[in-house]
């Protein structure tokens, strides 16, 4: 509308974070803003409470974090995930190999929902057909076998185990030759 | 260190010395060779016996004092010192060093500055152990131990370590990085002697090594194997069959891939140890369901000497009553990766009566810190950390916390506080109530939070803390400072060596206050603070008499640190850039300087500058 452009409410925006910024910058203004808040002005107790007031909208509305701080090492830090917010948790990416193939691969198992869909982004990641999967048999009659290191560091056959059990315990993906494979199927 | 610069190489040994005067003195006189022969002898025997007397000297500090008194004292001391200690790595070069201590046999290295491990410089900054291994392998071929704490350590030279220093018999890597499970795997097979192996909060990659596996076949000299920031899976069978070899093991810390069902295993089999990490603390995924759960209570039980404990990385609280029995004993207990209530706290709490050293998660919140106000009368150092460590967390600990604690663990010594809200009154009692201090951290996650209850500054909290505490030698602030929080610590932190401040103050004066005020500061590390080339000029005379100094996101300007490394030409000043910036800008993102006997490194990335 016209008279919202006269009015020019951009200018009387309530924005986050210092005067003179603009929205886009708004993240990095919390690590910036640290470095040379207000050089102009001179030092006085005035310039920490306008920066502790900025800091405040910013620190309540922006998650922007600031580098480093707290201080704490980033091995404590990634050690606390906290497992029980849903919210927080991040993808769950584990390393993937084939055999023979030169350098390893990354998939989410977040991302895919379910056995078949990872099979069908595994087969499209290293161009190979899994074959058919049987409790009884495996992957019988394949020339790869996806399979999986859990957390006990043993190798298991991807698919015998409900998939929320899977994701929680699975390091680590294989794709092993379907020779080295024989008799994996067979197990219990 | 401190050295003369003018003094001479050393000479060689004793007996050379000796023998060169009286060649002299029968090359000189005729007549004179009786009275100067009697003194060359009487020297030798002086030396003898100040060589057997200064092999009691331990502490590095009075070893450079004793190296100070004469040139005698310099020369014997330098044979008998037997730990070498370098605060700084770059403050001196391993050709120098080797070349004054003849006869060392443990050597401790630090490397890079602790800001570093906040992420605010780029990695690969230097610290490499490399030249030094090269050094110590021709020049000390009897080494026995080394400490390093952030160095960056490479597999090469972890074999460097096993294959040329063969009575070699402990290693502790503390903060260190660029080694991986392979460098683990040769040197503990090739570590013939091998007694104490510390990985502590180091990073080790994970070249799927099957390092446990390599330790040599037959009864081990192992006293202490730690690896709880080992993050790879490793052998457990391998580890049960080691520990069974080892009868010595007293210290054992094991990573979150050992269960709990695992850790039995493994406590049976070396009920002797007093020093314990537990691993994850929680069964493995695949435990099956029928399966009869161990006895875990009577393995802690059997575990008489047991005063360390720590671990609990991905704990279930359910299995905690089985540490009940060794709580009486405890001196020492590591929660701080265990997020546990309160209520799951207090019926351990209340067992440890003579716990030393705490350290815990803010999960426990201020009533589980009232609990160990009021059991652990003991207490001489707390650490609390927060599980969720951002600006604007919940906070479960406050200055309530830090108030009970202060009235129940009188004899406290050091504190570590991480929390989102304080008052000076807190503060304040904690420096009367604790006369003990030496160590006070104190973090207000918040940036420039005031007291909450009042809305002033804390100056006035830190100021009592540097006024009451009459030991104080660390120091460490936060929250909303003003200059005169600063001026307090120049005035009454006569004994403060280490100072970290961080968005704090507001204008040069701080800086002034401190630098011209602490004679004894050696380290201060500081960031985003209003402090610029005026403020740096303050401390010119002090600079030689520090470690180092540390300033990041502060005002200072690249012809302001110009000045300081033209004054001063001992100091080396590195300007450091965070990679990506470009060289141009006048403002200095990191200052780093530091004393230094041997001038600039040559091992300088493309991000550092020297001055």
């Amino acid at each position: 509308m016209e008279t919202e452009k006269d009015l020019n409410l951009e200018a009387t925006e309530l924005r986050l974070g210092l005067p003179g910024t603009s929205n886009e910058s708004a993240k990095n203004t919390t690590h910036r803003s640290n470095k040379r808040a207000l050089p102009e002005q001179p030092m006085s107790a005035n310039i920490d409470t306008a920066s502790k007031n900025c800091d405040q909208e910013t620190a309540q509305h922006t998650k922007a974090q600031v580098v480093g701080w707290p201080p704490i090492r980033s091995y404590r830090k990634n050690c606390l995930q906290p497992k029980k917010s849903e919210a927080e948790m991040s993808g769950i990416y584990v390393k993937v190999s084939m055999d023979g193939a030169p350098y390893l691969r990354k998939i989410d198992l977040k991302v895919v929902k379910g056995y078949p869909e990872l099979l069908k982004a595994l087969e499209d990641m290293f161009k190979f057909k899994a074959g058919e999967y049987s409790e009884r048999e495996g992957y019988n009659g394949s020339e790869f076998v996806p399979t999986y290191e859990d957390k006990d560091g043993d190798w298991m056959l991807v698919g015998d185990v409900p998939w929320e059990m899977f994701t929680s315990c699975c390091k680590k993906l294989r794709i092993m030759k379907g020779s080295e494979a024989r008799g994996l199927g067979c197990v219990v | 260190m401190s050295e003369d610069d003018e003094r001479q190489q050393c000479p060689p040994s004793d007996l050379e010395f000796v023998s060169n005067k009286a060649r002299n003195c029968n090359a000189t006189g005729s007549g004179s060779g009786h009275p100067e022969l009697q003194s060359v002898y009487l020297d030798q025997v002086l030396e003898n016996v100040l060589e057997n007397v200064l092999h009691f000297l331990t502490s590095k500090r009075d070893r450079n004092a004793a190296s100070l008194v004469c040139k005698s004292w310099y020369r014997v001391e330098a044979l008998t010192r037997s730990e070498l200690f370098i605060g700084n790595c770059y403050a001196v070069s391993p050709a120098r060093a080797t070349a004054r201590f003849a006869r060392v046999r443990a050597l401790h290295l630090k490397g890079k500055p602790r800001f570093a491990d906040f992420n605010l410089m780029p990695p690969d900054w230097g610290a490499h152990f490399n030249p030094w291994a090269l050094a110590m392998a021709k020049a000390y071929p009897w080494l026995e131990k080394v400490n390093l704490k952030r160095m960056s350590v490479t597999d090469d030279d972890l074999a460097t370590l096993a294959e040329l220093f063969l009575g070699f018999k402990e290693l502790v890597l503390v903060c260190c990085d660029g080694f991986g499970t392979s460098g683990l795997a040769i040197f503990v097979n090739k570590c013939r002697q091998l007694k104490v192996l510390d990985l502590i909060e180091s990073e080790v990659s994970d070249d799927e090594s099957d390092w446990i596996s390599c330790f040599p076949e037959g009864e081990s000299h192992l006293e202490s194997l730690i690896f709880d920031c080992v993050e790879c899976h490793i052998n457990f069978e391998a580890l049960e069959r080691l520990v069974a070899r080892s009868p010595l093991l007293k210290k054992l810390r094991l990573n979150r891939y050992v269960s709990i069902g695992q850790l039995y295993h493994l406590m049976i089999r070396a009920p002797q140890l007093t020093h314990l990490g537990t691993g994850s603390f929680s069964p493995s995924e695949i435990a099956g369901q029928g399966d009869q759960e161990p006895d875990y209570v009577n393995a802690f039980a059997a575990c008489k000497s047991l005063v360390c404990l720590s671990g609990f990385r991905e704990i279930i609280p359910d299995y905690l009553p089985a540490i009940y029995i060794v709580c009486a004993n405890l001196t020492s207990l590591n929660f701080s990766y265990a997020n546990i209530t309160a209520e799951q706290l207090k019926p351990i709490i209340s067992k440890c009566h003579k716990l030393q050293v705490f350290w815990v998660l803010d999960s426990i919140c201020d009533e589980g810190l009232q609990a160990v106000a009021a059991t652990c009368k003991e207490l001489r150092e707390l650490r609390v950390f927060p599980v969720d460590a951002r600006e604007d967390s919940d906070g479960p600990v406050s200055e309530v916390g830090l108030q009970a604690i202060s009235e129940g663990c009188r004899k406290l010594q050091s504190i570590l506080y991480f929390c989102q809200r304080m008052t000076n009154t807190a503060v304040i009692a904690m420096s009367k109530n604790c006369p003990d201090l030496v160590v006070f951290r104190l973090c207000i996650m918040g940036r420039h939070r005031a007291d909450h209850v009042t809305g002033e500054p804390m100056d006035d909290g830190f100021g009592a803390i540097v006024m009451n505490c009459k030991k104080l030698t660390r120091l460490a602030v936060s929250g909303l400072l003003t200059d005169k929080a600063f001026d307090y610590i120049g005035r009454h932190g006569k004994l403060v060596r280490t100072l970290s401040v961080a968005f704090s103050g507001d204008s040069d004066m701080a800086l002034k206050y401190v630098l011209e005020g602490c004679p004894q500061l050696q380290k201060l590390e500081i960031r985003d603070s209003p402090f610029g080339d005026a403020a740096l000029r303050s401390g010119l005379h002090h600079y030689y008499s520090m470690r180092f100094l540390w300033m990041s996101s502060c005002r200072l300007t690249r012809h302001g640190c110009q000045e300081i490394a033209r004054a001063m030409p001992r100091l080396v000043v590195e300007v450091i850039r965070s990679a990506d910036e470009e060289e141009m800008d006048d403002a200095v993102e990191i200052l780093y300087m530091y004393r230094s006997l041997v001038g600039p490194r040559t091992d300088t990335p493309k991000f550092v500058t020297i001055l």
